[in-house]
């Protein structure tokens, strides 16, 4: 099930003269936007076909690596400009790379309607639990009693779930990963770009320089292995394992369902009306 | 540019709102792509279109925010379809942050601002003309913007075409600024549905794909663009960027993109400028208006000539950039400017600023109502006695 990467190139989906990359030593953003070309690349994506637009912060500047039409666009914004995108050029596959300060906190209303509008797209949430490009506030997923350098007394507020938060909003596709588990990582998002509706897929990600260091989280190896222990696979659910894995974070397809996408659905009423406007000229 | 071909069929009578003549003149356009949020005095715009695109072709999409559906617009736009968005002043300030985007980026789009009271919710159902520093201020930071002010029902038609051809032709956003009276005022208008209306599209790059610079462009200033899904997968950004497109904060590329982008209205002025002139060349009074204060101007003219004041009008169409020389030519012979608006003098800055050797005067009236014709014609007299003593 698991594919190896033996004949995945990760260098046909990058811009190369955009290398070095600006992402910190450490940084989890990489492993996610690899795993987004893997599963790329695995759906034989056509690179003329493919939009990603992005927002603001770390993870939105990862569109500009990517060999393909690519929006970076305002903070909080990508999903309304996708969607703009999606619903003019039903022809194009529209990826969203958002973080979690970009997809929940200044553009929390466009990512609840982008889940009950249910039109194509993939949108990625790489979750860092900071604003890393800024130095390091909290973030509406920071977890709690955290340091940042807004919360130096520890965040008192409850990091938001956006996965149960997307599945209230009737998301077609639903999942989270973490990047320690990159083979799982590729064939989630491959699972979310396949899907008809709108797919969101939140990213545990690490941020070591600023979020890590300032809680004396480790290294990056530390902060990644970690990820093992603070997640409950979905399938793990009702195993004996409980007593041990005192955390409910799950991961893998969390909510999927089979709601009309928006865009066909808007076509087809459209054709229809049209037809029917005919017949009435006819008569 | 709207020439409409008197040859091919007889024009027919319609009745219509301004509003109404605004979505018919964004399909008239071609444009295919509305996202909305309902506001009043606009929302007419976004229902008349949410019946008229789907039989085009097109998509109507109403967007949780306003922030969304100008975001919404200038996706797709970048993905190559004509688009727009309606709103009034609060919905307007909202919009201002993607609207910078939109003008930094260089992508076409058309945003209808229908001005009501302000500040805040002001007055939802009552007319103003107070934003008219906001349509070219708004956003942060310098950027070029183009706004149109038509005045009557038959201009809103023609001038949603033009923005659109505007837009299309300087990759820019720009604004149709009209207010609640003109919005919802119906009036007889003709509208030839089958007459050829000339459309103006975005240069579209071509040649080679390899090394392509998206943001190099010729004398004009405008680059082509790049359509998604032909080959050249570019990259758009809100950053300061190089021809490449990629962004850049190298002062000297910073530099010569900003002095492209702030150059390219100028460049091309002919295309831009819009403006009418009444009785001006005697004129001793001088009378500068936009919108509904213009249409109360021009009876002010008849009136103020029949109690034998010379009395002119100039009223600019292309609101934004300023039809400066223009103004300076009408004005040179003039005793006195009075500058009519429904605000507490915003107009008047810029008048000022272009007609330095006359005195201007405001006439202001911000409570919803619209500046009578007679109120307009009674301060004429007084300037025209003031002045010619």
């Amino acid at each position: 099930m698991l594919d190896t990467a033996a004949d995945f190139d990760v260098r046909e989906y990058l811009r190369l003269e955009m290398m070095p990359h600006f992402l910190c030593p450490g940084c989890g953003h990489g492993i996610a936007l690899r795993a987004l070309l893997w599963a790329l690349d695995e759906i034989r994506i056509d690179k003329d076909r493919l939009a990603v637009v992005s927002g603001i912060g770390c993870a939105g500047r990862l569109s500009a690596y990517i060999d393909a039409n690519t929006f970076h666009v305002t903070h909080g914004r990508p999903l309304a400009y996708a969607t703009g995108l999606a619903l003019a050029r039903p022809d194009l596959h529209v990826v969203v790379i958002s973080g979690d300060g970009d997809c929940l906190a200044i553009g929390g209303n466009h990512l609840i309607h982008a889940c009950r509008r249910n039109l194509k797209l993939t949108c990625l949430m790489l979750n860092n639990e900071i604003y890393g490009m800024t130095g390091g506030q909290v973030s509406p997923t920071t977890s709690e009693s955290m340091l940042t350098s807004t919360t130096p007394l520890g965040n008192a507020e409850p990091a938001f779930d956006a996965c149960a938060l997307a599945t209230a909003a009737g998301a077609g596709f639903v999942g989270r990963e973490v990047t320690h588990h990159v083979p799982k990582l590729k064939e989630l998002i491959r699972r979310g770009l396949e899907h008809p509706g709108f797919a969101f897929i939140e990213v545990l990600s690490d941020c070591t320089e600023i979020f890590g260091r300032k809680n004396e989280l480790g290294s990056s190896p530390e902060m990644i292995l970690r990820q093992k222990s603070d997640i409950r696979p979905s399938a793990y659910r009702d195993t004996v394992d409980t007593p041990f894995r005192s955390t409910d974070l799950r991961t893998g397809v969390l909510a999927t369902n089979e709601r009309p996408e928006y865009g066909a659905a808007y076509r087809a009423a459209a054709a229809a009306a049209k037809a029917a406007a005919g017949k009435a000229g006819r008569r | 540019m709207n020439a409409v071909d008197p040859g091919l069929a007889k024009p027919v009578a319609r009745l219509l709102s301004g509003n109404h003549a605004c979505a018919l003149g964004a399909v008239a356009a071609g444009c295919r792509f509305f996202a909305g949020y309902p506001i009043t005095p606009s929302s007419e715009v976004a229902e008349r279109l949410s019946r008229l695109l789907p039989p085009v072709d097109g998509v109507f999409v109403q967007m949780e925010d306003e922030i969304a559906s100008m975001a919404a617009v200038i996706g797709a736009s970048m993905g190559g379809v004509k688009a727009m968005t309606a709103t009034s002043g609060p919905g307007f300030s909202l919009k201002q942050e993607n609207l910078g985007y939109a003008a930094g980026a260089e992508i076409p789009c058309v945003i209808v601002n229908v001005m009501r009271g302000g500040p805040s919710t002001g007055m939802p159902t009552r007319p103003a003309q107070g934003d008219i520093m906001q349509t070219r201020w708004g956003s942060h930071g310098d950027y070029p913007i183009v706004v149109l002010a038509p005045a009557s029902v038959r201009e809103i038609y023609s001038e949603t075409i033009r923005a659109f051809n505007l837009a299309e032709a300087l990759r820019t956003p720009v604004v149709v600024l009209y207010d609640q009276a003109i919005a919802q005022l119906t009036e007889t208008v003709e509208i030839d549905d089958d007459a050829v209306i000339e459309r103006v599209d975005r240069k579209w790059a071509s040649g080679p794909r390899e090394h392509y610079l998206p943001y190099a462009a010729g004398d004009d200033g405008v680059p082509p663009m790049p359509r998604p899904g032909a080959g050249y997968r570019t990259h758009t950004t809100g950053l300061t960027h190089a021809e490449s497109g990629f962004p850049s904060q190298k002062p000297e590329v910073v530099d010569r993109n900003q002095r492209r982008l702030l150059g390219k209205l100028d460049r091309n002025r002919a295309l831009v400028d819009a403006f009418e002139t009444l009785a001006c060349d005697d004129a001793d009074v001088l009378i500068v208006a936009i919108g509904i204060s213009a249409r109360s101007a021009k009876r002010a003219v008849a009136l103020a000539r029949e109690r034998g004041v010379r009395a002119g009008l100039f009223r600019p169409i292309t609101l934004w950039p300023f039809p400066e020389a223009a103004l300076r030519e009408a004005a040179s012979r003039a005793r006195a400017v009075l500058v009519p608006e429904m605000n507490a003098g915003q107009l008047r800055l810029e008048v000022e600023r272009v007609v330095r050797a006359t005195p201007v005067h405001g006439l202001n009236r911000y409570d919803g109502e619209p500046i009578t014709p007679d109120a307009i014609a009674a301060r004429a007299q007084e300037l025209s006695k003031g002045t010619t003593k």
